[in-house]
């Protein structure tokens, strides 16, 4: 399962090239501008993406050294 | 001795007995001090890694930012998250090649892995260098905060002082244990704070946070975006590139990965800092809040966004708990930062010198360097100036000088020679302090470029040079004959 890494390229993605299409305040979303936003809801995912990661990481199990 | 100064106070006493009982029962050899003997789990771990987000520097100038510049405060947010996602990868193996051979400092790891004493003098003077305006400016935080919160009661010049007491005492009984449970009292202080405040004042003063985002957006159209000019998109992507690699340079950031008592650990925190950062959203809300409440704050002014909406909102005693807060955030980075620069000096600069120093001996040095390096700080905090955040970004630019030579030496076939790392090194810290001192910027640079690529941070071209010079003297050192290299290198008085 070490393709699963790859996906911690996508926060990449949305935090370096994202900007250049959601630089905008309006719609807000949850009460924020929406570049805010999109960041916000980029960091949850970013988490996930680390759980996910970190749930099939074969390198975990030599991990206790 | 009024309401909100007796809380702040407060505070500092407790910081002080916290950090003194940390040592509890303990042994304080060199590795106990510098590193609490690798022994820390998770939360510690994570409170020690996360003493970097909470800052002085985010608590004002955070909320300062928002508040005079708007949209493009959001960066802190992104560069934290995305140097999290490379910690995933990077630091298991850094903390397990630091625990097999003992290391004590950042500069440790340059030596060891390069062979080479030399460059860890290069890389202890350049940590040395960023981390002293670091510390000058927790310190300058802490008097403006304690001036401000406290009424005016106690200046800023006696709240350097007794802030840098305070930190100093407990960072040589104690140790990194010492920051450590202090950063316990700090995080949970700043949290129920910040959280408090980022809520109170949008609902308090518009109503909700929409309400206020649309009363900015009336007011100054696009201020919660990025702008077209100045700090544009590519000004934002080019910057927040630059502090993630930047991030895990800092020394202390970089020595609080030994203190961790696993890999697991390590791994365990790259999911939950994401999050954790998610705090910062609510000192920007802050700054939001004051735009429109405390308006016409100018230049270094900005900063006190925050406390004068709070002085003008709250009773006294509340403003003494978030002048409080405050003075946490300013004295635990404060406290490591001192410890780290006294360890760089005595265990890489005086070890380096003096060879046959033992570790009790380089325990002994750093202990007394520690007061030293806390007045030298003062003595610039007490000098004023505007020009500090301009050398934090300095030194910012100057930690991330290193990252080039430390993701080589990860490679599992190294082909990056010493010469290599301290060239690149060396040039990318040289073109960083070039382009600072004279001003110069990329549209400066190369003023027939398209406008939108002359806002690119200026850090980029620094680290660009970096790359190449490391690559181009590693490649000349490979294809030169060993024997002509060595005798060169006895001449230039390497080791």
């Amino acid at each position: 399962m070490r393709m699963v890494r790859w996906l911690a390229l996508l926060p990449f993605l949305a935090m370096l090239v994202g900007p250049f299409f959601v630089n905008r305040v309006t719609p807000f979303l949850f009460g924020m501008p929406f570049l805010l936003a999109w960041f916000v809801i980029w960091i949850f995912i970013s988490a996930a993406i680390m759980a996910v990661i970190y749930r099939f990481d074969p390198v975990k199990r030599d991990d206790q050294s | 001795m009024n309401g909100a100064l007796t809380v702040i106070a407060g505070a500092a006493i407790l910081a002080l007995g916290i950090g003194f009982l940390a040592r509890r029962g303990r042994q304080m050899g060199l590795e106990q001090w510098t590193v609490a003997g690798r022994s820390f789990g998770a939360p510690l771990v994570f409170l020690l890694m996360a003493g970097e987000i909470y800052t002085t520097f985010t608590f004002l100038g955070g909320s300062g930012f928002a508040y005079g510049k708007g949209g493009p405060v959001y960066y802190i947010l992104c560069y934290g998250t995305l140097a999290y996602v490379i910690s995933y990868f990077m630091l298991p193996s850094i903390w397990r090649y630091a625990r097999d051979h003992r290391l004590y400092s950042q500069p440790d790891f340059f030596v060891h892995k390069y062979a080479s004493p030399t460059l860890g003098v290069v890389v202890s003077l350049v940590g040395i260098v960023a981390l002293i305006p670091y510390l000058v400016l927790q310190f300058k935080g802490l008097g403006i905060i304690v001036e401000a919160a406290g009424y005016g009661a106690i200046g800023s010049t006696p709240a350097v002082w007794i802030g840098a007491t305070v930190a100093t005492a407990y960072v040589m009984v104690s140790g990194v244990r010492g920051s450590a449970w202090t950063a316990v009292a700090k995080d949970v202080m700043i949290l129920v704070v910040v959280v408090f405040l980022g809520i109170y004042f949008p609902l308090h003063y518009y109503g909700g946070l929409q309400a206020m985002f649309a009363a900015i957006e009336a007011v100054k159209p696009g201020f919660a975006a990025l702008p077209e000019r100045g700090e544009s998109v590519w000004w934002f992507c080019s910057t927040v590139l630059l502090t993630a690699l930047g991030f895990y340079m800092w020394p202390h950031t970089f020595g609080s990965i030994y203190t961790a008592r696993s890999t697991r650990v390590i791994r365990q925190n790259a999911i939950v800092l994401p999050l954790y950062q998610l705090i910062l959203l609510f000192v920007f809300l802050v700054g939001f809040a004051a735009i429109l409440q405390v308006p016409g704050l100018k230049g270094a002014d900005v900063d006190l966004a925050l406390l004068k909406l709070s002085v003008k909102t709250f009773d006294p005693w509340l403003v003494g708990v978030i002048g409080a807060a405050g003075v946490l955030t300013a004295l635990v980075p404060g406290s490591m930062i001192v410890l780290t620069a006294a360890t760089l000096l005595a265990n890489n600069l005086y070890r380096a010198a003096d060879r046959s120093a033992g570790d009790a001996r380089v325990l002994a040095v750093a202990k007394l360097l520690v007061p030293a390096v806390a007045l030298v700080a003062v003595y610039f905090a007490l000098q004023g100036g505007q020009t500090i955040v301009a050398l934090l970004l300095m030194g910012y630019s100057f930690v991330t000088q290193l990252f080039p030579a430390l993701v080589f030496s990860l490679a599992r076939r190294q082909w990056i020679t010493r010469e290599g790392a301290a060239a690149g090194i060396l040039a990318g810290v040289a073109t960083v302090a070039a382009i600072s001192l004279t001003r110069a910027t990329v549209a400066t640079l190369f003023p027939s470029l398209p406008v939108q690529i002359k806002e690119i941070n200026v850090g980029i071209i620094a680290l660009g040079v970096n790359f190449l010079v490391l690559v181009a003297v590693s490649a000349a050192m490979r294809f030169v004959p060993a024997k002509a290299v060595h005798q060169a290198y006895l001449r230039w008085g390497g080791s």
